[in-house]
């Protein structure tokens, strides 16, 4: 067993059990930290395939930037863990909880089976060229190849940036009456004048 | 291969004691500096000067007792003050504190890993940082703790994209991620020593580097996070003893970070005459800490609209300008 075979069970493991335990938490805090773990075996595991400038994105991005404003929605709505949630729950027979379960294993199961997944190319690590992945040819392929499809993403994000301040201004559409200070009134016409 | 890794071992050690060391000595220095600006002494007592002042705090710290409050998130309240300090530590990785030598006949390279996305680890390991305060924020049962906590999540989150792309102007002209790279690239052998660094060549995008790295830090003017006279003491109310101080350490670690990135990234890294690369690089890193204290004793704090209108408002747009810029220079004249 091979020293980057190890690294890769272990971050594997831990990313697996990361996501599992993510879905697990009735604390949503806790969810978050879960997905961060998971998250940045991930990366691990992207840098070891020789796709390090994926895993460094994956951490600035999701771990960094993503995950940071989730936590900020959590604790600005002050989500804590509720043991309601689990207090009040409706029991479920036996047989639901048994069956439902076993079902969903073996429809995996079959999903699995029929797809086929291609098995993995011989040899794996060794016919990579050897900067790929790295910055250069990342920002290559995206600039030449996938040109459009990148230009496009970013016009979609743009859009789903719009809708959001949308959705958010329209609760109050109202100009706001309230100055943030006494001063900012008599002010103000001067401020017009000047500009 | 044994040879190696002791090599490298012995380099990771030493960088962290002397980042330790700096970060004792950088309060000292906080005090010493603020206090003269103020016309005051400072720490006095402890030793010639007060030089034994970090020791005595240390010392004090250690010997606290560690209270932990009713009603905290047991983990994530032991986790924070750990998810706080090993990113700060972890950014030292990169830095290039001096060019390749020669100890007892080995030749060393002057940097503990030569990453070639060096400056994206540099960015992922600044914007990791974070979570040690978000999470004692949370943690906390206080609400000062939180306020503190969602402040500096939302301060974070928005000085993050100008800091990174204040660097991006760096990365058109230099053409690597590699902050090797970067240093060898403002080496010069003419008398204009600093020709070639990249202050020269990127005056807007240092400014703006500057500017976010204050906010990205939690300093004064933009420690809103911490503003004592509204948050007590923010993130870090309920803390005390030595998980208190790594919070206090990770932020000095994090001041001396961004000081040896700034350094490397702009102010030519290691690279001078005469003095030993060793030496111009403490004494770089020495000036931007001195600037990061200066700034301190001279401007008052920011409100915390007005920290959130000039990121999106100023900060961003101008270095959306600076990186289009570069960019337009580079393909016209470059």
């Amino acid at each position: 067993m091979t020293i980057d075979y190890t690294i890769f069970l272990i971050s594997a493991a831990v990313a697996v059990f990361g996501a599992t335990m993510m879905i697990m938490q009735r604390n949503p805090v806790a969810s978050v930290l879960y997905l961060i773990v998971s998250l940045v075996a991930q990366a691990v595991v992207y840098v070891q395939l020789g796709a390090i400038f994926m895993g460094a994105i994956l951490i600035v991005v999701y771990a960094g930037a993503i995950l940071v404003l989730f936590l900020f929605v959590i604790m600005l709505l002050n989500l804590r863990a509720n043991p309601e949630l689990s207090a009040g729950m409706p029991t479920l027979s036996w047989f639901t909880r048994t069956a439902v379960p076993v079902l969903l294993i073996v429809e995996l199961y079959f999903v699995i089976d029929r797809v086929m997944l291609p098995s993995a190319p011989t040899g794996m690590l060794g016919e990579v060229e050897d900067n790929f992945g790295a910055v250069h040819d990342v920002a290559i392929k995206m600039f030449t190849d996938y040109l459009y499809p990148m230009q496009l993403t970013g016009v979609l994000l743009l859009v789903a940036v719009v809708g959001a301040v949308v959705i958010a201004r329209r609760e109050t559409a109202e100009p706001r009456k309230t100055a943030v200070n006494p001063g900012d009134k008599a002010e103000k016409p001067s401020n017009t004048v000047a500009g | 291969m044994l040879e190696m890794i002791l090599i490298s071992s012995a380099k990771v050690i030493a960088v962290i004691l002397a980042v330790l060391t700096g970060c004792a000595y950088a309060t000292y220095m906080e005090r010493k500096v603020v206090a003269y600006m103020q016309h005051r002494i400072g720490p006095s007592y402890a030793g010639p000067y007060g030089l034994l002042q970090p020791l005595a705090d240390a010392v004090k710290l250690a010997f606290k007792e560690d209270i932990v409050p009713d009603g905290v998130e047991r983990i994530t309240y032991a986790i924070a003050p750990i998810a706080s300090f090993v990113p700060a530590m972890l950014i030292f990785a990169v830095v290039p504190f001096s060019s390749d030598f020669t100890f007892f006949g080995y030749d060393i390279p002057g940097v503990i890993s030569d990453l070639n996305i060096g400056v994206l680890y540099v960015l992922a390991m600044t914007s990791l940082g974070i979570y040690g305060i978000v999470l004692a924020g949370w943690s906390s049962p206080s609400k000062y703790s939180l306020m503190g906590g969602i402040r500096s999540s939302a301060q974070m989150i928005s000085y993050e994209i100008s800091y990174g792309l204040s660097i991006v102007g760096i990365l058109i002209i230099g053409n690597s991620l590699s902050l090797t790279d970067i240093v060898s690239q403002q080496a010069s052998e003419s008398w204009l020593f600093f020709g070639n660094w990249y202050i020269v060549k990127q005056p807007l995008g240092f400014l703006l580097y500057l500017v976010c790295a204050i906010a990205e830090t939690n300093r004064a003017p933009f420690d809103l996070p911490e503003a004592e006279s509204e948050l007590v003491g923010g993130y870090h109310t309920e803390y005390s003893s030595m998980r208190f101080s790594m919070f206090f350490i990770a932020e000095y670690a994090y001041m001396i970070g961004v000081a040896t990135v700034g350094t490397t990234l702009f102010l030519g890294g290691w690279n001078g005459p005469f003095l030993p690369p060793i030496v111009w690089f403490v004494i770089k890193v020495f000036m931007f800490m001195f600037f990061y204290i200066w700034l301190r004793a001279t401007f008052p704090r920011f409100r915390y609209d007005q920290l959130m209108q000039f990121g999106w408002k100023v900060l961003f747009p101008l270095a959306l300008l600076n990186t289009m810029g570069t960019a337009a220079w580079v393909v016209l004249f470059g």
